[in-house]
């Protein structure tokens, strides 16, 4: 017969004060199968847990149940405990008498305690029909996937490629670096994006721990933590990366010409292209969607101008396999688009540009060779209006968050105006300024200072044309009365969303994303770049808007995660998962299609011992299965055991009452 | 026995029978382990008071939950049952809660078909932040399970003994 023992926990006054412990403890010594029952003022104290230790030896006990706080709390710490004594943890129950007793039912000290009992009794009874699990062991393999090469991906996979990891990293366009490499500079130093960026950029392409997959999506990923097979769809570039020398002739002599994604479709690139003078892999595409080779086959200068012979027009799509053990998803963002915005006149007038236009422009290796001018005349705008929080902190509009970057970059627009038009004025209208980081606000401040940039605090409300000039009509909260400025040229701080294809790769990879489109991390404090989904991070903007530093922290982190998880050769897993058994399964298949991880099989057993007949059985993978139980419930001939959460012990606890 | 038990049960939700004096619900409070279950630990935590009448039950998902547990909890002990898990599209589990309300409301169909009062048992969403809505959750189940009275009369009697 099982013997069980049962400690009460005082928790100080915390369950004490609503809980009667002592008429507990005699009630619970009242149960047949309970052999020992004591109190203590702190359980989960080092004498608390001696206490555990030292009955389980003393009286011989079978099972222990710990009345305490929330499992969730405090089953890790016992169940040490009950290691240390020599017994299995997993004869461990916590009934939970703290938050669903002594916390919620302060006004009636007998219900709480008779619902404490009721706990106990529970606890006591699905605790008979525990059983002695074993932790399991999953073998790994250690190589990690990287998903998008933007600043995120490159910082995780460097870090985690230092560590001597190897690392895949799929980057959706021709070229990583993302949409730090369209920058020109960066707040709060004014560093040069550009000069901080390609050496990382080149790392990446020449470590000897890193596969670079450019140009490529990853389309399928199967398995679990530790042994994930993931399928990515390289596109065809139409261009033998192994031969080309990226001389660019094919790209000089091309005739198609076509916006330029990198220069915000400022300027034409052309239908065979690398993304950017620094672009690693420094190797041309032909974008299949503008080439008339491909199209309509006519031209092929391209072929013709290659001395090396490396242009194929015939080139396929193509699958790639790799078996990886993590994920560090980082995807980044997109900007908002602020067509919405009807009365700023969003579309209909052409000065109006996005940050990120302005961004290229005052670039150095941008369109207009690092001089804004605006897109109606060409003429160099004198008078620039930014208005800030376009889409941002905006319900109605666009998006409720704070985009958190956008009050750093106009600032840092407003001195990169200063520095290329001596003679401009900049007005910048804001709700506020969030400057909220190491060095920031005294960035604004100097910027304030030195640029003699007017802040005007308020929203604009219409924006229209006058000669060649917009009018800017907002309000000025401080003096309260409404405004009007005379602009060459307006920039609109637009928010920062999540990539619009975010939801269909959170579904690939099987993990959640809120809302907005941003991946949900496990915890928002505490476990910020896991998900839910053991074995696959997040890092970057994909999770929500960050700046470069927090982005690279976070992909820093994501690589530390994934080197733990990779610091042996094999994994320890829960063992509370679901088995089946061959005798009693039927082969309905019923657990194969509620299985949400893909974990259940199906196999063929002999019809009997010996028989040559064949017939169809389920089969759980357990390093798969996260037991959830939807098996358990939905198998018709109650084949399937889920450990932990068995039938019995949890009809044990409804009929103890 | 058979018959006589199901007799008994149809007629139990029969207005005429009266409960004892001080009577009070026993409700059977199924809730999985990610959102419910550690919303109605945030209910502790915050110290928000509700009826003593709920026993609690942890279970990984709501998936896992059996209609026969909720069969089994009328038939024994409860006088009414509560299954929560995580908002639709929330799930741990990915698609858990969805197999368990498409479960739980065949099976709620059929209790009532047998004669048992649609309101004994009953199915809530409430995630791990909504510490409050469990309270209120529970506010309404003891109310809805206390208008209809007892079902187990019989039973607590012979527990007495």
């Amino acid at each position: 017969m099982a013997r069980v023992g049962v400690f009460v926990c005082f928790c100080g006054a915390n369950i004490a004060d609503y809980v009667d412990v002592p008429q507990v403890v005699e009630e619970v010594k009242r149960i047949r199968e309970v052999k020992f029952a004591t109190e203590y003022k702190y359980m989960c104290s080092d004498p608390g847990q001696g206490m555990i230790r030292d009955a389980i030896v003393q009286h011989k006990l079978t099972s222990i149940v710990v009345a305490a706080c929330s499992p969730r709390m405090h089953e890790k710490t016992f169940r040490k405990a009950l290691s240390d004594a020599g017994m299995n943890p997993y004869l461990l129950e916590v009934a939970n008498i703290r938050e669903h007793s002594s916390w919620v039912h302060q006004k009636d000290k007998k219900a709480a305690t008779s619902k404490a009992m009721d706990l106990c009794r529970m606890a006591v009874a699905k605790s008979i029909a525990n059983e002695q699990l074993h932790e399991i062991s999953v073998p790994v393999t250690k190589r990690a996937l990287v998903i998008g090469g933007g600043i995120a991906g490159i910082q995780a996979a460097l870090d985690i490629a230092d560590a001597r990891i190897p690392v895949v990293l799929v980057e959706r366009s021709p070229s990583i670096g993302g949409k730090m490499a369209q920058l020109d500079e960066t707040f709060p130093t004014l560093d040069c994006a550009q000069c901080i960026l390609t050496p990382k950029m080149v790392d990446v392409a020449s470590h000897p721990y890193i596969e670079l997959i450019p140009y490529s999506e990853v389309i399928e990923l199967q398995g679990f933590v530790g042994n994930y097979k993931v399928k990515i769809r390289k596109k065809a570039s139409y261009v033998n990366f192994k031969t080309c020398t990226g001389c660019g002739a094919c790209w000089q002599k091309c005739p198609v010409k076509v916006p330029n994604e990198y220069n915000m479709g400022i300027d034409k690139r052309k239908a065979i292209y690398t993304p950017f003078p620094q672009a690693v892999p420094n190797k041309p595409v032909i974008d299949a969607e503008h080439c008339t080779m491909l199209l309509k086959g006519k031209c092929g200068i391209c072929a013709k101008v290659c001395e090396k012979g490396s242009i194929d027009y015939t080139m396929q799509d193509e699958i790639i396999e790799r078996e990886i053990g993590a994920v560090v998803v980082a995807t980044g963002y997109d900007m908002w688009d602020p067509a919405p915005y009807e009365e700023y006149g969003v579309g209909r007038f052409k000065d109006i540009i996005t940050s990120l236009e302005f961004e290229r422009m005052v670039s150095a290796n941008g369109p207009t060779n690092g001089v804004p001018v605006r897109p109606s005349d060409g003429k160099v705008p004198k008078n620039v209006v930014f208005i800030k929080c376009v889409g941002s902190r905006d319900e109605a509009k666009g998006i409720e968050y704070c985009s958190k970057i956008c009050c750093m970059y106009t600032t840092k627009h407003t001195i990169l105006l200063h520095h290329k038009v001596h003679d401009s004025h900049a007005y910048v209208f804001y709700m506020d300024i969030r400057a909220a980081g190491k060095g920031y606000e005294e960035f604004v401040k100097k910027a304030q200072v030195d640029t003699g940039t007017t802040y005007l605090r308020g929203r604009v409300s219409k924006i229209y044309r006058k000669g060649d000039k917009l009018m800017v009509r907002g309000e000025d909260a401080q003096i309260g009365q409404v405004v009007e400025v005379e602009a060459d040229l307006v920039v609109l701080a637009t928010a920062v969303s999540a990539p619009k294809d975010n939801p269909e790769l959170a579904r690939m990879l099987g993990i959640s994303y809120d809302k907005y489109g941003y991946l949900s991390e496990a915890h928002p404090k505490l476990r910020p770049v896991e998900t839910a989904k053991a074995g696959i991070f997040l890092a970057g903007c994909t999770q929500a808007p960050k700046d470069i530093p927090e982005t690279v922290s976070q992909a820093s982190a994501c690589a530390a995660k994934v080197c733990g998880l990779f610091a042996g050769d094999t994994m320890k897993k829960d063992p509370m998962v679901s088995t089946i058994s061959n005798e009693y399964c039927s082969g309905c298949q019923n657990c194969v299609k509620v299985c949400p991880y893909g974990a259940i099989v199906t196999d063929e057993v002999p019809i009997g011992y010996g028989s040559k007949e064949l017939r169809t059985v389920a089969k759980i993978n357990e390093g798969v299965c996260q037991g959830c139980g939807s098996c358990v419930a939905i198998c018709r001939s109650t084949a399937i055991t889920l450990a932990g959460f068995t039938d019995p012990q949890i009809i044990n606890e409804i009929v103890s009452i | 026995m058979e018959t006589e038990v199901k007799d008994q049960l149809v007629s139990i939700e029969k207005p005429q029978l009266i409960a004892p004096p001080n009577w009070e619900p026993v409700i059977m409070g199924i809730l999985c382990n990610w959102c419910s279950y550690a919303g109605s630990d945030l209910t502790g935590t915050s110290r928000i008071q509700y009826p003593p009448n709920i026993r609690i039950i942890r279970v990984p998902c709501s998936s896992r939950v059996d209609p026969w547990f909720l069969i089994k909890s009328l038939q024994t002990t409860a006088d009414g049952v509560l299954v929560s898990g995580c908002h639709p599209g929330d799930c741990h589990y990915i698609s858990g809660n969805y197999y368990a309300r498409r479960r739980f409301l065949v099976t709620k169909k059929l209790l009532n078909f047998v004669g048992f009062h649609e309101d004994r048992i009953q199915f809530s969403w409430v995630s791990a932040a909504e510490g409050p809505k469990f309270a209120k959750v529970v506010n309404k189940v003891t109310e809805d399970i206390k208008k209809l009275g007892p079902l187990h009369l019989y039973k607590k009697e012979n527990f007495e003994k």
